[in-house]
């Protein structure tokens, strides 16, 4: 089952003909996911050799969907031409694009989002600026590395890459049903609650992990989620305690302003709602192990 | 990126906002020229990047030009709530004033649109009309695609119960206004006060802009209104080197791949440092993917030229970057800096796991130097470094 993604996956690249595009669309390949297409209209009718597995290049989304099949698009866009081709997914009306360019605009962002809605939310959007997401041992669409673990019961959501790797890592030996990264933009597609809700509801998913970051109340919103739809056992960890006020660390949507957006305020509402939230990383990941054998 | 007043003012300006004439200077002496250039009188406004400056001191009227120079002298240097005032606008006096308001566009995260906010009681500080009158201040969400129309910069009005006779006026501000966020690549544009004269004219006495960094590759002129004075030196120098850093107040140099596992390096630092006399953090260094052994360098050289630095603690997690390159990188980027003639000498705790961490960790071992150790876990690691540093 899982959760977004899964065997039957079928995965064009757009951007898939640059040097990112396809150092990532051969990971990928190689950890069995079904890539049946790239798109680039300036290469449309060419085949790519990666490795052996010959990759058609299609002209448009749209094309690629109706010669392949494709149901997720992965966008390794540089931020100047993101907007256009999210677009692109969005009126082609791929069920799912996982955005994973960095230092896109927030008007273009908030311009392809409020798109999205207008055209009634045909089009999942996971990111940007996002690792993707996994379902070990059957598909792969983004960067997260698909040999730290293996299929498992957790399920895992998070605004971070490296700390999604990490947990990912340190639960090396329970696995996990999909892991989802959301990213750490001011506007992102996907949220924690979207995930929560997919997690909640997919059979293959016993426990699921939820680590946030400072900015913005999407844990917080998230908590409140959690109190009212969220049967399974959470476990949750927030990176920021020590960020300073005003300092944006690192991802443009970790700023702490006022008084909004603290790990503190996070950590509250998460376990009002009884989630067991960690100090650090390898805490959470002991947190999971606990609930897990009862 | 946060603007100052006089920046905001002249990107209204281009983008037609009504504001009142005005120039920085940052002598007091040009404060003369520029007060005889406004008809012989003028009000000094200290530049900061911090409300409440008025209340501070920071604004004051110059009947003439002498005053002027007065006045600037007075408020050149001054501190307000930390910030020193390096420059200040020399600006027009304002018509009698009649009435102030409030306007302002910025992203609402939560519903993840953008948010036209107004109220007829400006002039104060909106965070506390927000809190003590929330009906005063009405709040419309603004779709990207659609903007700000005339028509719907009418809703905005009628939303907020303009008076009828600035209506009209006030819709024009808010069309320039949204102009002005669009064109800028803004995150925040803010006019407060934005006053009715007795004219029955509107103009922005007042502004505050922020700016989107992710936006610079398609606004080249934004780099000219960054405030590098005000910079930290270290991140200055990290910023010409394309490293992401952010000097902060503890001991403990702190290098990490990734947003988030640095944030949360910082955390577990600050945890591990309880037991070792309250050491913290120095800072936030995000190397990012790769992780070359040059980048490696650039990231040390940065931290061990802080003097705040202790002991640094290098914590990396290979995903698709394999640890083997990254002790590589570590090895290379010490003698490097050893090579350019840097001094060397503070205790580097480096923690590798993920991809190829066995052998990232024998490359380490092997090297031996006598400035690095190795701790295999995150929390053994930072206490390690939270130790060295509070031994220094």
């Amino acid at each position: 089952m899982a959760i977004f993604l899964n065997k039957d996956s079928k995965v064009i690249v757009q951007g898939m003909t640059g040097a990112t595009g396809m150092k990532h669309t051969k990971l990928m390949l190689g950890d069995g996911t079904n890539i049946v297409g790239g798109v680039n209209p300036r290469k449309a009718g060419t085949n790519v050799d990666i490795d052996g597995t010959e990759i058609p290049v299609f002209g448009t989304v749209a094309e690629a969907m109706e010669k392949t099949g494709a149901n997720v698009s992965v966008l390794f866009v540089p931020p100047a031409f993101s907007k256009a081709a999210v677009v692109e997914a969005i009126d082609a009306e791929i069920p799912l694009a996982v955005v994973i360019t960095e230092g896109i605009a927030v008007h273009d962002s908030a311009a392809f989002w409020a798109y999205a809605k207008a055209k009634g939310n045909k089009t999942r959007i996971i990111g940007p600026n996002c690792p993707g997401l996994i379902t070990p041992g059957q598909s792969n669409a983004g960067i997260i590395p698909g040999d730290i673990t293996k299929p498992g019961r957790i399920g895992l959501v998070s605004k971070s890459g490296t700390l999604t790797y990490q947990m990912m890592y340190e639960l090396r030996d329970i696995g996990f049903s999909s892991a989802v990264g959301i990213g750490g933009d001011p506007v992102i597609g996907t949220t924690h609650i979207d995930a929560l809700e997919a997690f909640e509801a997919d059979p293959d998913t016993d426990l699921i992990v939820m680590i946030g970051e400072i900015g913005g109340d999407a844990e917080e919103r998230a908590a409140d989620f959690i109190k009212a739809n969220v049967t399974k056992p959470v476990v949750g960890y927030v990176a920021g305690f020590t960020a300073p006020e005003g300092k944006t660390m690192g991802h443009a949507g970790a700023i702490v302003s006022g008084s909004s957006g603290t790990a503190q305020a996070k950590k509250e509402a998460l376990e009002a709602a009884g989630v067991k939230v960690g100090k650090t990383p390898t805490e959470t990941a002991k947190l999971a192990r606990e609930l897990l054998a009862g | 990126m946060d603007l100052f007043e006089y920046q905001a003012r002249d990107l209204f300006a281009k983008h037609g906002v009504p504001v009142l004439a005005g120039e920085v200077i940052d002598t007091p002496e040009a404060a003369r020229e520029a007060t005889e250039r406004l008809g012989g009188k003028s009000v000094v406004k200290a530049q900061v990047k911090v409300g409440g400056r008025g209340k501070a001191g920071g604004v004051k009227l110059a009947a003439t030009p002498d005053e002027a120079v007065a006045r600037a002298t007075d408020i050149l240097g001054m501190d307000i709530k930390g910030h020193t005032v390096h420059k200040v606008m020399i600006a027009e006096t304002a018509p009698e004033i009649a009435e102030e308001y409030y306007v302002s566009y910025l992203l609402d995260r939560t519903n993840r649109t953008f948010l036209a906010m107004a109220s007829v009681a400006g002039g104060m500080d909106i965070e506390e009309v927000a809190a003590t009158t929330p009906e005063k201040l009405a709040k419309i969400p603004v779709d990207s695609n659609e903007g700000v129309t005339k028509e719907k910069a009418q809703e905005i009005v009628a939303a907020a119960q303009f008076p009828a006779e600035v209506a009209d006026k006030v819709a024009d501000v808010l069309v320039t206004l949204w102009e002005t966020f669009v064109a800028e690549d803004a995150l925040l544009v803010e006019v407060n006060p934005l006053a009715k004269v007795a004219s029955g004219d509107v103009i922005a006495l007042d502004g505050k802009v922020s700016l989107d960094a992710n936006a610079e590759f398609r606004q080249p002129e934004h780099e000219a209104l960054e405030d590098k004075a005000a910079a930290n030196p270290l991140e200055a120098a990290a910023k010409a080197k394309g490293l992401n850093y952010v000097k902060l107040d503890g001991e403990v140099g702190i290098i990490g791949n990734g947003a988030g596992l640095v944030m949360s390096t910082l955390d577990v630092v600050a945890y591990a440092g309880e037991a070792h006399g309250n050491v913290k953090p120095a800072n936030f260094l995000d190397i990012g993917g790769g992780a070359s052994a040059e980048v490696m360098a650039n990231g040390l050289e940065i931290i061990l030229g802080d003097p705040d630095v202790k002991s640094v603690f290098v914590n990396v997690f290979g995903g698709i970057t394999a640890c083997d390159e990254v002790a590589n990188g570590i090895v290379q980027a010490l003698e490097l800096l050893k090579s350019k003639g840097e001094d060397v000498n503070k205790p580097l705790v480096v923690r590798l796991d993920g991809n190829n961490a066995e052998l990232g960790r024998k490359i380490l071992s092997d090297a031996n130097h006598p400035l690095v150790q190795r701790v295999d876990t995150m929390d053994g690691a930072a206490d390690k470094a939270a130790e060295l540093a509070a031994a220094k």
